[in-house]
């Protein structure tokens, strides 16, 4: 299988702090937002180097959405950002009304999303946020999955003119892709090619994905590794051309099932290529306190669920 | 700037427009949108700066209005289709399937002279506050006026702007609240009061001034006034006070017609109590 070396364990959260500030730099129509949590959400930097371009909201996200909106109308790219769950289902109908449905050209920046958030325990921690986002007409889903993808794709975010959900995480992971790959939205990326199963990842799950094909290669099966970079719009053509030639899926997602990637793959295969599929998920459940390492295994998100996984999804062929 | 005379006449045909506008869609909120209809006429034929010849949705060049309390559709489409924004005969799709003129307002269909849909109540002064500090970063000197209603102000996100604004100065922005007393499950008061608005205002760090909303010669000079104080680090809101159904007997000071549309021989027995002063669409 092709190899991939991890270059050091970032937080993806500061790649998007890199790539905003990049994106500023070219770009000074760019505007940003926080709630009180710029620093964790990584805009300091942004903040420092631009403070007239930077607006701080305080406690109050519903505002700060509506405000991003405002600034948008009149020609800003602004980027409003602050843990997942604040920017999602806190301000749903906002983002709903002001951002998509208004049609605005803002970039909603969700950090610290799903369980690797760890000891905050659930109430911060949001598994339901890429259901949320994918069901807004008009909204791309970006979900990267290391700190080169996610400065490359934060930057693509700022190029794109329209209503973009960007997420991201709190701790620090294994850095593998590229540095120099620019981000194409809506492009999968095929990270192994394979002859047996598909396993389609997104976000933190690619590494892991990408350590179940090894386990599987010693097995003697064939995965394909596919990253799913983009959520919405999907990949159609690659999702169905991979399993065109394996005939069979994995997905894997820090995510529940109900309106996750899993489900999505299903329905995308169902109407084009049916074939069977095993859904690597959080499941229909709240997080819990713990380190981001102990979720990940307890929730089975991680390498060794995606392998068997596959193996199961091989057997129902 | 239209006289007060003029504006009286405009203001007679716009509730006019309201009454058919709704009755003919069998639905709507006639109730808000004839409170309003003074203090918008006033807004579109006598203060503000606009042209729809060269309107363009980032509002570059002119004053901006943004409507928060959605539901006022009517009047605001009817003030808009009279400035010109678009013609006056497509009042008459309010409502119905295809048409621009959505129950709430929609920027997706692409109706002239609207920046912002709304409808989901608590979000305008947002929004409006997010347009006065665009305007700023641009050297726009124009102004961002945005409209309230008083049962409204029962959303926190209200709150959460008023708070917002006052600490980012946005001193171009003028908000205006429809003060009628009503909201549509029954007076405010009695619903969950909103206790007192001036001083809430005042406690957020606004500006407040008050005045009749149905008097020009009251609405006019708080215009004014209002305009005076702009640029002063502070943002100013006016409190018009107003009655639900203003201009209509039957329809007036009670919240029966929040949401409710006139009948065939309502809207008849309405329109004998209105004059047609620019003829009907």
């Amino acid at each position: 299988m092709k190899e991939y070396t991890n270059t050091g364990n970032k937080d993806t959260r500061s790649g998007f702090g890199a790539g905003l500030l990049e994106a500023g730099r070219q770009d000074s129509s760019i505007v940003a937002m926080a709630a009180d949590l710029a620093g964790s959400v990584k805009m300091s930097a942004f903040a420092k180097e631009f403070p007239d371009r930077f607006f701080q909201c305080g406690i109050a996200e519903a505002n700060m959405i509506g405000v991003a909106a405002g600034l948008a109308i009149t020609g800003k790219t602004v980027f409003a950002g602050s843990f997942a769950e604040f920017v999602t289902g806190r301000v749903y109908d906002q983002i709903r009304q002001e951002v998509a449905y208004g049609n605005t050209n803002v970039k909603i920046c969700a950090s610290h999303a799903g369980i690797t958030l760890g000891e905050d325990g659930a109430t911060h921690q949001t598994m339901e946020d890429i259901a949320l986002m994918r069901a807004l007409p008009g909204m791309v889903v970006i979900n990267p999955c290391d700190y080169n993808q996610t400065k490359a794709a934060t930057i693509a975010a700022a190029k794109y003119v329209g209503p973009v959900y960007l997420r991201f995480g709190r701790p620090s992971v294994p850095n593998f892709t590229p540095e120099d790959r620019q981000f194409e939205i809506g492009k999968a990326i095929i990270m192994n090619e394979g002859s047996d199963v598909s396993i389609f990842a997104t976000g933190h799950l690619v590494w892991e994905a990408l350590q179940a094909c090894s386990i599987l290669e010693d097995k003697g099966v064939s995965a394909e590794v596919i990253d799913i970079a983009t959520i919405k719009p999907l990949d159609t053509e690659a999702v169905l051309a991979s399993v065109a030639r394996t005939g069979a899926a994995v997905t894997a997602e820090e995510h529940n099932t109900a309106g996750g990637l899993g489900e999505l793959i299903c329905a995308t295969l169902a109407a084009g290529h049916p074939a069977p599929v095993e859904i690597v998920s959080g499941g229909d459940r709240f997080g819990q306190s713990g380190t981001p390492s102990e979720l990940m295994s307890a929730y089975g998100l991680d390498a060794a669920h995606i392998a068997e996984a596959a193996l199961k999804a091989i057997s129902r062929k | 700037m239209a006289s007060i005379e003029e504006l009286t006449r405009i203001a007679s045909q716009v509730r006019r427009d309201i009454i058919r506008m709704v009755t003919a869609a069998k639905s709507g909120h006639p109730g808000g949108s004839m409170s309003s209809a003074d203090l918008l006429t006033a807004l579109y034929f006598g203060v503000m700066e606009h042209d729809p010849a060269t309107w363009t949705r980032d509002g570059k060049g002119q004053d901006v209005f943004i409507l928060s309390a959605g539901h006022l559709a009517p009047v605001y489409y009817s003030l808009l289709a009279r400035s010109g924004y678009f013609p006056v005969h497509e009042l008459a799709t309010l409502r119905k399937f295809g048409s621009r003129l959505q129950g709430h307002p929609s920027v997706e269909t692409g109706v002239p002279g609207i920046f912002q849909a709304s409808g989901s109540l608590g979000q305008g002064l947002s929004a409006a506050a997010g347009f006065a500090l665009g305007k700023k970063m641009d050297g726009d000197g124009h102004i961002v006026y945005v409209l309230l209603g008083d049962g409204e102000c029962e959303e926190g996100q209200v709150w959460e702007g008023a708070m917002f604004c006052a600490h980012h100065r946005t001193d171009n922005l003028i908000a205006i609240v429809d003060w009628n007393g009503q909201q549509i499950d029954g007076r405010i008061d009695d619903i969950a009061g909103v206790g007192d608005l001036a001083a809430k205002w005042k406690a957020f760090g606004w500006d407040v001034l008050e005045c009749d909303g149905h008097d020009f010669s009251s609405i006019l000079p708080a215009y004014d006034t209002a305009r005076s104080m702009l640029g002063q680090g502070r943002p100013v809101v006016i409190l018009m006070r107003t009655d639900m159904g203003r201009g209509v007997d039957f329809m007036a000071g009670t919240n029966e017609w929040h949401g409710k549309a006139t009948n065939t021989e309502q809207c008849e027995k309405a329109l004998s109590q209105l004059e047609e002063t620019l003829g009907d669409y």
